[in-house]
């Protein structure tokens, strides 16, 4: 937690005043009635006063939610209301796994989901290490000693702003047949490429959009990380003449290494869910090169005539499964981390 | 003094509040989607409707089409929907319908105006409800850039064509003036069965249950994936996109890059206000296959819910909208095919439409007798867009190279009867 | 953090250019291409009529054809340069197209027409901007509306946001109660959930509450982040404890320890979620679009986007109002990036 930049910038102080004064207001309010419920309650007790209004939005809006999905998941029919569909135990995750290899989804019932889960893997595989390789070079080179550093690291963070479908809809205009990008090939005299029909060629640019989109939150998670390092020890191996390949190998990233966790759990765990980018910009295609397992959701859930809220609500909770998993696992690496 | 001025403040404040409801008002709301300028047209009509009738209010909604297939659904179901709203899922939405006989004014001139599309529009099983009525009557058919065909110097093909003469005319043609998409069809369900049905297939078995895959149907499946093959159709449409997704060409065909575009009657008026001057464009007949000459009919109707709280408000509305006058001026301002069978016996006057223009809705229009009775039957058919949806996904794989035609026939035929059994549960 | 890196950089002679600086500097310049053009292309774009947006190549600015007036023509001409039969090229105003000819005339000299082949000329164009894809919309919608409901839906649900998270948080980092570990595995279990896949979940709860068509429909489901929560408890676990003890001593209450002390001392794990908050409430399309379906509580994404029609989508109206809703979200970055940037950085997001 470097103090290296606390002082907020005139402009930012005026914007945030603008909402904390009335959440100040607010609070003054409230001041007198919690001091008697401490009074009341006791100092220990007030954890849940705390804890309870969001506890109960998230009840309400999450968990609540989320049992329904389960409830879904186990029942049939086009109901919409869990009293209108019968009971079926575990069909819809049967459907789900009959497979004939599971190595083939061709061979599988429900082919689509498992299309969408290899390529969702395949998707978050390329995207990871892409994004952790380019926010890395970004970082490193932000942390040298150049000028602007403020106007580049803003150029880098202004896609993180956009909303996806804007971001999705402005590639699309790049890489479609008669867009900029094959303008640019057809005037220095190259062949028209199909961007978008080519599978091998969709994939490419679904991860590269999704890194133009994304790399600056992790340039900015890497920077502070790498601002963090403690100078004498880049002095010490200067004196040691160390190379600065061992430098970076030696002292850079095993102490950058904290922050590289959290660039690759988060970065995984958007991978998995990515869903409004790629339906804006390839539509799932080319066939189903780019169908993402949320879009199959998506898909079973909404677009079809008969919207079959129970398979999709079955492959959600696998899907969910997965990524609390996911989550566990990062949890115990932090652990791991921390302790050692 | 002080407090009379208050008093009056807050009966002021009051009356402004209910100022919608001064007179009683009902008010009556329309869900409604546009391709093109109907929004605007119905919007003005509706303005002429309040005027007369100072006690409904009406709310056109307009939204994307998207909250029309994904989300009315869902609303209705749990009875949140609108009063009445243009859907093009006629099959699904029927089951939520407002059966408005008992309101309307004079069921008799509905029976008589709009009574082969009624049934479209009616929950499975009843043979007698009025529920609403189309705004458009949609006819697939193809557009062709004349101006190509005189520039290559090829002679483009009679009325009585067949698709296979198209292919190879508009690849020729393609071929010498270096247009990109020599035959361009938009992924749709609709204008790959107005292939099936003239090339002879069923759809449906004689106790009206989906039996979509016959020989008619694999003619055209096989037609469709050998034009991808040979180069006669591109990719970008069928190939590019998974799912359901819809994928049409209308701005490749307005940039000139297209021979020959397979789509609709709804394109004229977009055509005639953006290709302009730039070419000559022509609507031809749907061209023929093994069995028939026939097109799919199809198209948006505007259809009036049963959750409503004032039917009778529903039904008037409805009354005005589906009166003769106002309907042909509905139809001639956004160039529509009329779903009114006076209004179409008459032959309706498009006064804003080019001469081009008026050519194509006239071929478009005389295409509706050449509608085959299957063509009829499919698009009546309450679950026809799980067979829309099944054969676009599938096909589309196909032709992207993600397995044979076999597989995917297969893959359309499981689709269908796992979707449908959901549906009866 | 200027000293690491001028140590870091220390063996470089002053003045001397090292290949590591020309590198870094040629990748910031790409850096800046790739991440603005885009972006800025597609605001061009907005400007083209169009016909202009479907020529191909594309042209870098916003160009369309050039028309004259001439004499005994009640309409303007299109200008086309011709290459005649002989080589040579002139500038002529096209009367009429017939099939593969064009009659045209020469717009100094009228009276005499000319016919050319229409593969032998090219439109002569000017700069000139579409602004009518603003107008257009603007008019056609109840714009000010839209726009009041999105900035009503972004503040109120961006403050309600702030002070629950940051309650809850501060529970979760300040006290040891029973049921923690519940809740915080209940916080982090839902970090991963999208919201696509609970749609139809959530709208069965918010039809139930009668919230439908309300804009608090779309405000209070969004309210409760989990990664408000983690984020914020993260930073304030860094926050020392003496200062929490010492106010306890002087008799404040939890609460006043909360907002006087907690609450400023975590400004800008408070400004990062306020961002991300606003952004997120700001682009939300799907959402809104299942509860709201009354014209008068659409939100700007909903209302700008109803010219997607079934089969077409008016393009030129839809990159015009992609650029509307961008706008405060280029000034909200113009005005503040480095406040946020240095937030992000500051908040370590450990």
């Amino acid at each position: 937690m470097a103090p290296a930049e606390t002082k907020p910038r005139r402009e930012g102080a005026v914007a945030a005043g603008l909402l904390a004064a009335p959440l100040a207001l607010l609070m003054r309010l409230v001041d007198g009635p919690m001091g008697a419920l401490q009074r009341l309650i006791g100092e220990r007790r007030m954890a849940y006063v705390f804890i309870l209004p969001n506890l109960a939005f998230f009840s309400l809006f999450v968990f609540l939610p989320l049992i329904i999905n389960v409830i879904f998941s186990v029942t049939g029919g086009a109901g919409l209301f869990p009293s209108e569909r019968p009971f079926v135990g575990a069909q819809q995750y049967g459907y789900l796994f009959d497979c004939g290899s599971f190595l083939d989804p061709s061979s599988c019932r429900e082919d689509h989901f498992w299309r969408g889960v290899s390529n969702t893997a395949r998707f978050t595989l390329f995207q990871v290490t892409a994004m952790v390789l380019f926010s890395l070079l970004t970082a490193i080179v932000l942390n040298m000693k150049i000028r602007a550093r403020g106007f580049f690291r803003a150029v880098y963070f202004f896609p993180v702003l956009l909303s996806p479908v804007v971001v999705a809809l402005t590639w699309k205009w790049i890489l479609q047949r008669d867009g900029l990008l094959n303008a640019a090939i057809t005037s220095i005299g190259g062949e028209r490429i199909l961007f978008l029909v080519d599978p091998s060629w969709a994939m490419f640019w679904i991860v590269f959009v999704s890194v133009w989109a994304h790399m600056g939150f992790y340039t900015l998670i890497l920077l502070a990380g790498l601002q963090a390092i403690p100078a004498d020890l880049y002095e010490a191996a200067e004196m040691d003449a160390t190379p600065r390949w061992r430098v970076f190998w030696r002292i850079t990233l095993p102490l950058l290494w904290p922050n590289m966790i959290v660039v690759i759990v988060l970065a995984l765990i958007k991978g998995v869910q990515t869903f409004d980018e790629v339906f804006v910009l390839t539509g799932g295609g080319p066939g189903t090169a780019t169908l993402m397992i949320v879009h199959y959701i998506y898909e079973t859930a909404f677009a079809n005539q008969v919207q079959n809220f129970g398979l999709a609500a079955a492959a959600s909770v696998v899907l969910g499964v997965v990524l609390f998993a996911l989550t566990l696992a990062q949890l115990a690496a932090s652990r791991r981390k921390g302790a050692a | 003094m002080q407090g009379k001025h208050w008093i009056s403040a807050l009966a002021l404040t009051a009356g402004l509040a209910m100022g919608g409801t001064a007179f009683a008002q009902t008010t009556v709301r329309i869900a409604w989607y546009s391709d093109g300028n109907e929004g605007e047209v119905v919007a003005d009509l509706l303005k002429r409707f309040e005027a007369q009738n100072k006690d409904i209010k009406v709310v056109l909604d307009q939204v994307p089409y998207k909250a029309i297939t994904e989300n009315l659904p869902v609303q209705l179901a749990s009875g949140q929907g609108p009063d009445i709203a243009r859907v093009v899922d006629l099959g699904g939405v029927a089951r939520y319908a407002l059966d408005m006989r008992p309101y309307l004014k004079d069921a008799a001139y509905w029976e008589k105006n709009f009574g082969p599309f009624l049934p479209w529009m009616r929950p499975e099983g009843d043979s007698s409800a009025i529920t609403g009525f189309m705004t458009q009557l949609t006819v697939t058919g193809p557009f062709v850039n004349k101006t190509l065909f005189e520039q290559a110097g090829i002679a483009m093909p009679s009325a009585k064509a067949t698709w296979e003469d198209w292919g190879k005319a508009a690849k020729a043609v393609a071929d010498k003036v270096q247009a990109p998409f020599p035959l361009a069809m938009d992924r749709s369900g609709h204008r790959f069965f107005s292939v099936a049905v003239s090339e002879g297939a069923k759809v449906l078995d004689d106790k009206g249950e989906p039996a979509v895959i016959d020989d008619g149907f694999k003619r055209a499946a096989k037609r469709v994936y050998d034009w991808h093959q040979s180069g006669v159709m591109k990719k970008e449409l069928w190939g590019s996109v998974s799912g359901t997704a819809y994928r049409g060409a209308n701005d490749e065909f307005k940039n000139a890059q297209v021979v020959m575009y397979h789509s609709g009657s709804w394109q004229i008026a977009q055509f005639d206000k953006t290709v302009g001057d730039a070419f000559d464009w022509v609507a031809v007949p749907s061209p023929c296959g093994a069995g028939n000459c026939s097109g799919m009919p199809g198209g948006a109707g505007l259809v009036a819910i049963k959750t409503t709280k004032s039917p009778e408000a529903v039904a008037k509305v409805m009354d005005y909208l589906a009166s003769e006058p106002v309907l042909s001026e509905f139809y001639a301002r956004s160039l529509f095919v009329p779903g009114h069978l006076g209004i179409a016996a008459k032959g309706l006057d498009y006064k804003d439409a080019s001469p081009q223009a008026k050519a194509a809705l006239k071929v478009f229009s005389d295409q509706v007798a050449e509608l085959s009775p299957v063509a009829y039957k499919l698009q009546g058919y309450v679950n026809n867009r799980v067979i829309f949806n099944a054969v676009i996904s599938r096909l589309g794989q196909a032709i992207s190279g993600e397995g044979t035609l076999d597989e995917a026939y297969k893959r359309i035929e499981a689709d269908i009867a796992q979707q449908i059994a959901e549906r009866k549960k | 953090m200027s000293l690491v890196t001028k140590l870091a950089t220390a063996r470089r002679k002053p003045g001397r250019w090292h290949w590591t600086d020309i590198a870094a500097y040629a990748y910031l310049a790409l850096g800046v291409v790739l991440m603005f053009g885009p972006v800025l292309w597609l605001g061009m774009s907005s400007f083209k009529t169009q016909a202009g947006l479907l020529e191909f190549p594309p042209s870098l600015l916003p160009m369309s054809q050039k028309e004259v007036a001439v004499p005994g023509q009640s309409q303007k001409l299109p200008l086309f340069e011709v290459e005649m039969p002989d080589g040579s090229k002139r500038v002529l105003a096209q009367v009429r197209r017939i099939g593969i000819q064009a009659q045209m005339v020469d717009p100094e000299k009228s009276g005499e027409t000319i016919r050319v082949p229409i593969d032998k000329r090219t439109p002569v164009r000017e700069f000139k901007l579409a602004t009518e894809n603003y107008t257009e919309p603007l008019e056609r919608f109840a714009f000010t509306r839209f726009l009041w409901n999105s900035v009503f839906v972004t503040l109120v649900a961006t403050i309600i946001t702030l002070i629950i998270n940051s309650m809850a948080a501060y529970a979760l980092s300040i006290y040891e109660f029973r049921g923690k570990t519940a809740v915080m595995l209940m916080v982090i279990g839902t970090l991963m959930i999208p919201i696509t896949i609970i749609l139809v979940p959530v709208y069965l709860v918010v039809t139930k509450l009668g919230l439908v068509n309300s804009l608090w429909a779309v405000i209070l489901p969004g309210a409760a982040t989990p990664t408000g929560v983690f984020l914020l408890r993260q930073y304030m676990l860094t926050l020392p404890r003496d200062l929490i003890e010492a106010a306890r001593m002087d008799k404040a209450s939890e609460w006043q320890i909360y907002w006087r002390i907690v609450m400023p001392l975590a400004m800008p794990a408070l400004a990062v979620l306020a961002i991300f908050s606003i952004m997120w409430r700001w682009n939300e399309f799907l959402w809104p679009l299942a509860v709201l379906t009354k014209t008068e509580s659409y939100t700007l994404q909903i209302g700008l986007n109803a010219f997607q029609g079934e089969l077409q989508t008016q393009w030129h109206y839809l990159l015009a109002m992609t650029v509307v809703t961008l706008l405060p979200v280029a000034l909200v970055f113009v005005f503040l990036q480095r406040f946020i940037t240095t937030g992000i950085a500051n908040t370590g997001m450990k």
